[in-house]
């Protein structure tokens, strides 16, 4: 492939690009290919240019994970083909620019549902195999890269390989959650669960305190399928840690009688309006109110509201509305402001994770930084090399970047960043935007020292490298 | 508020008002990168700044290479450890003699002084956007406030130019980005020494310390420079087209 005789950031559009949180952002130039051999074209330029090439499809990590300054940003947006669907064994070849939302609608109508599936359907595969994402069923369904049998990995010298648990494994799990830094993935060969009704049955469950929550998850997940909890940040003393859990089940024809005809996707969206508010302009209301004491009080309103169930405690709820709660409200990042927010969740192994997790809850009210939103769930450990899943347990958290005095925040991510390896636990690259590269090693250990032994072989001269890759010094 | 500048690059620092410009930040500690055609008119301004505690760079450059400009940007930024400045002073004039008509060099003038300033400054607008900050301040002239007989190509290429740096203000200001439009007058540099008649012309020292103080103000002004300037350009712009024709200018 003969590398265009012009350079790449002098002919292509460039770009200011912005992490989810909408805290980060760095110019690049930003070229979007259409099939693998134009983006191997691309690495034969950047290389002869010898600038810095990253990927982006849907740009919802919230960091910096997707930002490249200065360099060349790839799109991955424009290979966005489902290759195929079989709708026996409902598994499916995918491009990278595919998004979830794309591949639900491709197979729902058959009876197939992503196995897992994040809190928003825009994200694409490639994303989701290269941050090995995780949805509300990780203790029991793994991450994504758990369904993943086989992908393409097009390498920096323009080479196709063909990978998987039988070829080359030990690339096969580096490259599921490798951050994008080993190659473009642009073929990903996932497979599906079976489901027979549109709906799952939900139980919500009021926890009195952070270890009432952890206690309704250990009673619960041996009988559920899905379970995620929100914590209200707010609350302290007896109430620390105090929330919402939701457990939902599939179900079966059987118990369902409308559930097949539920699987048509016309019926599978989203409400148009909240509170008689157009979905569109919801942010906007939420950005007038973006501020402690409002969220406080909303919590609090959220946690006391009973919901809507029927006699035994539970309702149904399509796929849609229960997996996919971030994209009720379109554009929500925009009600913390110009300034962003941040998120950082926490893993911790089950050992320590309930003292861990109530000492950063007390520590942020101390501080007087608090999140405005808590998510918790159970993970569990899995096969691949730069994986945060571990047997224990994450509590993800929000802060909006204050305008005033950021400083305050960054000391407070991390002093809970020490809490956390201090506990032995670890972080996740597509929600992390603090952490040095020190601190990653201490999460990781001789991973990292594994995963550049591998970057030194496939990519030795970086070809791939974001702001995130640099900070964390994860080169080759 | 009177903004620091740390890090800046001066495109057309081999020279004139550009070679000044880089003085004065670099007297004030400001690490500058030169960039210029003339290798050794960079190194004579470099030689002459190094003695300063501010880091000097270098990089030869002909504004018109438009293709080698992200390379050249991503250096220097890179060498500076950062950016918050940069200066557009690259400019070239030719007035052509009485019934000339030369393509070739009313070329050289829009690609100088309009086009290699699109480049340049379109690079430092991206990453002051994602930044959230930043200062971009272009030399125009007060030649661009009408078209003239004898300078026809230049006065259009300055008026591009403040029309560009306009646009650029109102497309980057709401990010925290000063873009400031300086109209000089008479400076005396290079630029002007063919002409005949120079009122009120200043030194290029003294033109850059009135540039940078209104740079440091920030809030995206446009200036001329001196400010009497300024009523002039007003008398200028009110003389109606039918008498403007008339005029030698």
């Amino acid at each position: 492939m003969t590398p265009s005789a012009r350079p790449l950031r002098a002919t292509v559009p460039w770009r200011v690009l912005d992490g989810f949180g909408n805290a980060q952002r760095a110019a690049s130039a930003c070229i979007r290919p259409r099939d693998a051999g134009e983006m191997a074209a691309l690495f034969a330029g950047a290389r002869d240019e010898r600038v810095a090439v990253s990927f982006r499809g849907s740009g919802r990590s919230y960091g910096d994970a997707s930002l490249n300054t200065g360099g060349l940003a790839i799109d991955t947006r424009g290979m966005d083909r489902v290759l195929a669907f079989d709708r026996a064994t409902g598994i499916a070849e995918l491009e990278p620019g595919v998004t979830i939302e794309q591949l639900w609608r491709a197979t729902l109508p058959h009876g197939w549902w992503p196995q897992v599936v994040p809190g928003t359907m825009f994200p694409t595969i490639g994303g989701c195999v290269s941050m090995n994402i995780h949805g509300k069923n990780c203790f029991k369904a793994g991450p994504f890269g758990d369904h993943v049998q086989e992908l393409d990995l097009l390498t920096a010298a323009g080479e196709t390989k063909t990978l998987s648990r039988e070829r080359e494994p030990e690339l096969f799990r580096a490259v599921i959650g490798g951050l994008g830094l080993l190659g473009a993935v642009t073929r990903v060969k996932l497979g599906m669960k079976r489901i027979e009704s549109g709906r799952l049955r939900v139980r919500p469950m009021r926890t009195r305190s952070l270890e009432a929550m952890f206690d309704c998850f250990v009673e619960r997940m041996p009988q559920s399928d899905y379970l995620v909890g929100w914590v209200d940040c707010f609350a302290g003393g007896g109430a620390l840690g105090r929330g919402l859990v939701h457990q939902a089940n599939y179900l079966q024809a059987n118990d369902d009688p409308q559930g097949r005809a539920l699987l048509d996707n016309d019926r599978q969206g989203l409400p148009p309006s909240i509170l008689g508010v157009p979905r569109s302009l919801v942010w906007r209301f939420m950005k007038l109110m973006w501020n402690a004491p409002s969220v406080r009080m909303v919590n609090t309103v959220k946690y006391l509201l009973p919901e809507t169930f029927n006699a035994n405690g539970t309702f149904l709820e399509t796929h849609v509305a229960f997996a996919f709660l971030l994209d009720y409200v379109p554009n929500w990042r925009g009600a913390y402001g110009d300034t962003g927010f941040i998120q950082h969740q926490l893993f911790v192994p089950d050992a320590t994770a309930r003292k861990t997790f109530a000492a950063a809850l007390e520590l942020c009210r101390k501080r007087g930084v608090v999140s405005y939103l808590g998510v918790f769930k159970r993970h569990k450990p899995d096969e691949f090399l730069l994986s945060h899943g571990l047997d224990g347990w994450s509590l993800a958290l929000d802060f909006p970047v204050p305008a005033r005095e950021p400083q305050r925040l960054w000391n407070v991510t991390r002093e809970l960043t020490e809490l956390v390896l201090e506990a032995g636990g670890r972080f996740y690259a597509a929600k992390d935007a603090v952490l040095d590269a020190g601190q990653f090693v201490r999460g990781y250990g001789d991973r990292v020292e594994r995963f550049r032994a591998l970057k030194r072989r496939l990519d030795p001269d970086n070809l791939f490298a974001n702001d995130q890759s640099r900070r964390l010094q994860l080169g080759a | 508020m009177s903004l620091k500048f740390q890090r800046a690059i001066v495109v057309g620092a081999s020279s004139g008002i550009g070679e000044a410009i880089a003085r004065e930040l670099s007297a004030a500690g400001t690490a500058v990168a030169l960039v210029g055609r003339r290798t050794t008119e960079l190194e004579r301004v470099a030689a002459t700044l190094k003695g300063g505690a501010a880091k000097v760079a270098i990089a030869t450059h002909d504004v018109r290479e438009y293709d080698a400009t992200p390379a050249v940007f991503e250096r220097l930024v890179a060498e500076l450890g950062g950016l918050d400045l940069l200066v557009y002073a690259a400019g070239i004039q030719y007035n052509p003699e009485e019934s000339v008509y030369d393509f070739a060099q009313d070329r050289a003038m829009i690609e100088v002084n309009v086009i290699g300033a699109i480049v340049w400054t379109n690079l430092a607008a991206a990453r002051f956007e994602a930044q959230r900050g930043g200062s971009i301040v272009g030399i125009s002239s007060i030649a661009g406030e009408r078209g003239r007989r004898t300078m026809p190509a230049y006065t259009a290429s300055k008026a591009a130019l403040t029309t560009w740096l306009e646009a650029l203000r109102n497309r980057v200001s709401r990010y925290g980005v000063n873009v400031v439009t300086v109209k000089p007058g008479f400076v005396d540099t290079a630029l002007t020494q063919h002409l005949a008649k120079k009122p009120m012309m200043i030194p290029a020292a003294r033109a850059a310390s009135l540039i940078l103080s209104a740079a440091r103000r920030g809030g995206s002004p446009s200036v001329f420079i001196p400010g009497q300037w300024q009523l002039v350009a007003m008398i200028v712009r009110s003389i109606p087209s039918f008498l403007f024709r008339k005029l030698d200018l």
